[in-house]
């Protein structure tokens, strides 16, 4: 498979994420809204060979992004399981236009980025892999601007009761 | 051991006079020692973490129980001297044997046992008739199902009888999970009480596909809370089981179902309490462990009291937390069966207006066991007496488990797992349950099943590096002293054999363990592998069970190894969660 093939088939699942998010609201064409168009529409390559998630970040936005209380992640302190960690995001933000999920301690930080078509609530849960106990970042974009809330979560071998 | 009244008559006399904290004076002759001012319109009793404990017991608190960061010094990280001056009680008394470590020996000869359900039972039928008629009512938080050889053999059941007659009304669960849903399911068809968990749910594959839920729309899998009428008012109980059951144990006994701590879910259920049910009291019956409760307090508001278990701290006076809407007491009544907790509630129309909380020590010599409790424990041990009489050993030294790094009871477990599958290094986990024996009593298979009774209990051996053994303890001394109670787990230190190591409980996870050297004195090398052997593995194993190791070891007669456990503190020398002595 070429290059240009493999990065076709990521951004053909990308476009895939929004869409189960838009089956949601039953009809909306897929692929074709203006929300998708003006969100990177290219597969975001650079973004998701990052380490580190302000490398991530810059690479995917190109801007830096402020905590924000409207952010609402959900995620626990202590894994069940590191490899199918669930972590949901919903927010009060307007106009949001992409959630995207990172980690800081895993070998590349950026796990997945969702984009939100308009008209969408902006409501993403998904089961992500951590590699170690490290703090999970969401970022939001919502009208042009990054909002971010984290949260530690730990991944551990496992303890014994009391 | 002998009963020496005389005893409870001077000392107990004594802490009167002392008595600076009026809740902890007692009258001055034996039955005076559970003589209540009468107080408020509703009483509530909690009992927790009994861990099946049917017949009366010696249990030792800790000489470690360390608090570090906000923790530090703070109850329950308390211990020995501190923990008496701290609440006022007087040195050689009744109170101060059953709340500390201090000359625990001499002191257990004077006062003898605690607990025991026939017991326990006489003084619940006091207290509940003292309140009257309708104005009391009994908790379980937990961890009553499993301690022994006979509930681990029975998978609970006989705790299920005991509880029905001592007349539990709703309980919570940690190590009843650790039976798995069918056994857990079988004994709640016979509890007559309510089981209440409001952080327990279905995962989303067994929601998906129709697995059994209170509330299939939210997946809760147990009822979250009850609302009971006592004294004419309106209290309700929320459950709050153990939040990390499928990481704490193995995860196949539980593998619909997802647990967690959940305060915002909690936070709902409050508020939907207070302005919809209009309760006029809320009581969180928690099997969180004390500072996870003590966090909780801090963010959940509109709760009146949290009754709490896991951690096994036993702590006389309830610790009052401020939150944005107002104040939460935060209680922790120990283990064993050694103490019942009785909260008296002064209750208006829609609020508690003043609390008064006693933690009594179940003193089994000053009182009478309960006919009808007794037959029911003699009826479920019969079958199995002559298995759990069986003398396998004497103990050479006072043998106790309790404390966050050692106990000479798990040194004995680490010297069988070391001999008997001739291992260079054994890792035995660091439970809080487990009774003491004193120095010079016989060992029976029930003194080995009380320190092993788990539905995991296999044996194994394998090979492990020095730098994976590191981060085993790295990864277990986090879960303990996280500067974040949200990321502990309750539980102490993994215990070790034929290894020696540094730790310094205030770093940071990673860099907590130093210095590890085997009995031979040589380093532990990060590349290099090692024979390991230990029990109750989250993964599935399949050696022997660790309890015929042990009884395998004892019969063999081996001399006893009276090394001191190799662990080395760092950076606590002042830390009043460690006695000098005792």
């Amino acid at each position: 498979m070429t290059d240009v093939g493999f990065s076709a088939t990521r951004r053909l699942i990308l476009q895939g994420a929004g869409a189960v998010a838009l089956l949601g609201l039953g009809n909306l064409p897929f692929g074709l809204t203006p929300a998708l168009a003006a969100a990177n529409d290219k597969y975001p390559e650079e973004a998701f060979k990052a380490k580190s998630e302000a490398d991530a970040i810059k690479a995917l936005y190109g801007k830096t992004a402020e905590p924000s209380d409207k952010v609402k992640m959900d995620a626990p302190e202590i894994a069940e399981n590191g490899a199918v960690v669930p972590i949901s995001v919903t927010t009060t933000l307007a106009d949001v236009t992409s959630i995207s999920f990172l980690v800081s301690e895993n070998p590349v930080a950026l796990v997945a980025s969702y984009k939100i078509p308009a008209g969408t609530l902006p409501n993403v849960a998904n089961r992500i892999k951590m590699a170690r106990t490290s703090n999970v970042i969401v970022v939001v974009e919502a009208g042009g601007k990054l909002y971010s809330a984290n949260k530690e979560v730990k991944v551990t071998v496992g303890g014994c009761g009391g | 051991m002998h009963i020496r009244r005389r005893d409870f008559l001077t000392l107990a006399g004594a802490a009167t006079l002392s008595g600076s904290l009026p809740r902890l004076a007692r009258g001055a002759d034996n039955a005076g020692v559970y003589d209540l001012e009468r107080f408020g319109n509703a009483r509530i009793l909690h009992i927790t973490d009994t861990h099946a404990q049917l017949r009366p017991v010696f249990f030792r608190e800790p000489s470690v129980n360390l608090g570090v960061g906000p923790m530090r010094g703070n109850p329950p990280h308390l211990v020995g001297r501190a923990f008496l001056d701290r609440f006022g009680i007087r040195p050689d008394s009744a109170d101060a044997y059953a709340f500390t470590c201090i000359e625990f020996e001499k002191a257990a000869g004077r006062f003898g046992k605690l607990g025991g359900f026939a017991h326990l039972k006489t003084l619940v039928d006091r207290m509940r008739s003292e309140a009257g008629s309708g104005r009391a009512m009994l908790l379980d938080g937990g961890d009553l199902w499993q301690g022994t050889g006979l509930s681990n053999t029975l998978q609970g059941a006989d705790m299920v009888d005991a509880a029905n007659l001592l007349g539990i009304e709703a309980m919570t669960g940690h190590w009843e999970f650790t039976y798995g849903e069918k056994a857990l399911r079988a004994n709640l068809e016979r509890f007559k009480g309510e089981f209440l968990a409001q952080n327990v749910y279905l995962t989303e594959e067994a929601a998906f596909n129709d697995a059994k839920a209170f509330d299939p729309a939210s997946g809760r899998v147990f009822k979250p809370s009850v609302i009971k009428e006592i004294g004419g008012y309106r209290v309700a109980i929320i459950g709050q089981a153990f939040p990390y059951v499928p990481i704490a144990h193995p995860k196949r006994f539980t593998p619909d179902w997802k647990f967690g701590i959940r305060d915002e879910e909690l936070q709902k259920l409050v508020d939907v309490n207070r302005n919809n049910d209009k309760v006029d009291a809320v009581i969180l019956l928690s099997h969180n462990g004390m500072d996870v409760d003590l966090k909780l307090a801090s963010r959940v508001t509109g709760i009146d009291v949290i009754l709490g278990g896991h951690t096994h701290d036993a702590v006389p006076q309830p610790i009052a937390v401020t939150n944005p809407a107002g104040v939460t007491l935060v209680t922790n009544a120990g283990s064993n069966g050694k103490f019942l907790a009785v909260l008296d509630l002064e209750i208006g129309k829609g609020k508690v207006a003043n609390v008064r909380y006693r933690l009594l020590p179940v003193f089994s010599e000053l009182l009478k066991p309960d006919p009808a409790m007794q037959s029911l424990i003699d009826k479920a041990r019969e079958p199995h007496a002559a298995n759990l009489n069986e003398k396998i050993g004497v103990a050479d030294r006072l043998l106790y488990r309790r404390g966050n790094f050692s106990g000479s009871m798990d040194q004995l477990i680490c010297d069988a797992l070391l001999g008997e599958l001739n291992a260079e290094i054994a890792l035995s986990p660091g439970f809080r349950w487990g009774t003491t024996a004193l120095a010079g009593q016989p060992l029976t298979m029930e003194d080995v099943m009380a320190q092993t009774a788990v539905t995991y209990p296999e044996t194994y051996v394998q090979t492990m590096t020095g730098g994976q053994i590191k981060d085993v303890l790295e990864d277990i001394c986090d879960n303990l002293f996280n500067t974040d109670p949200y990321y502990q787990q309750g539980g102490d230190m993994v215990r070790v054999g034929g290894l020696a190591y540094t730790c310094s409980p205030n770093e940071t996870a990673g860099k907590r363990i130093s210095e590890l050297k085997l009995d031979n004195g040589h380093a532990l090398q990060a590349g290099k592998s090692y024979k390991v052997a230990g029990w109750a593995s989250v993964n599935e194993q399949t050696g022997a069970p660790v309890w015929d190791v042990v009884a395998k070891h004892l019969r063999s007669g081996k001399p006893p190894n009276r090394a001191a456990p190799g662990v080395t503190l760092k950076g606590v020398e002042d830390n009043p969660g460690i006695a000098g002595q005792g």
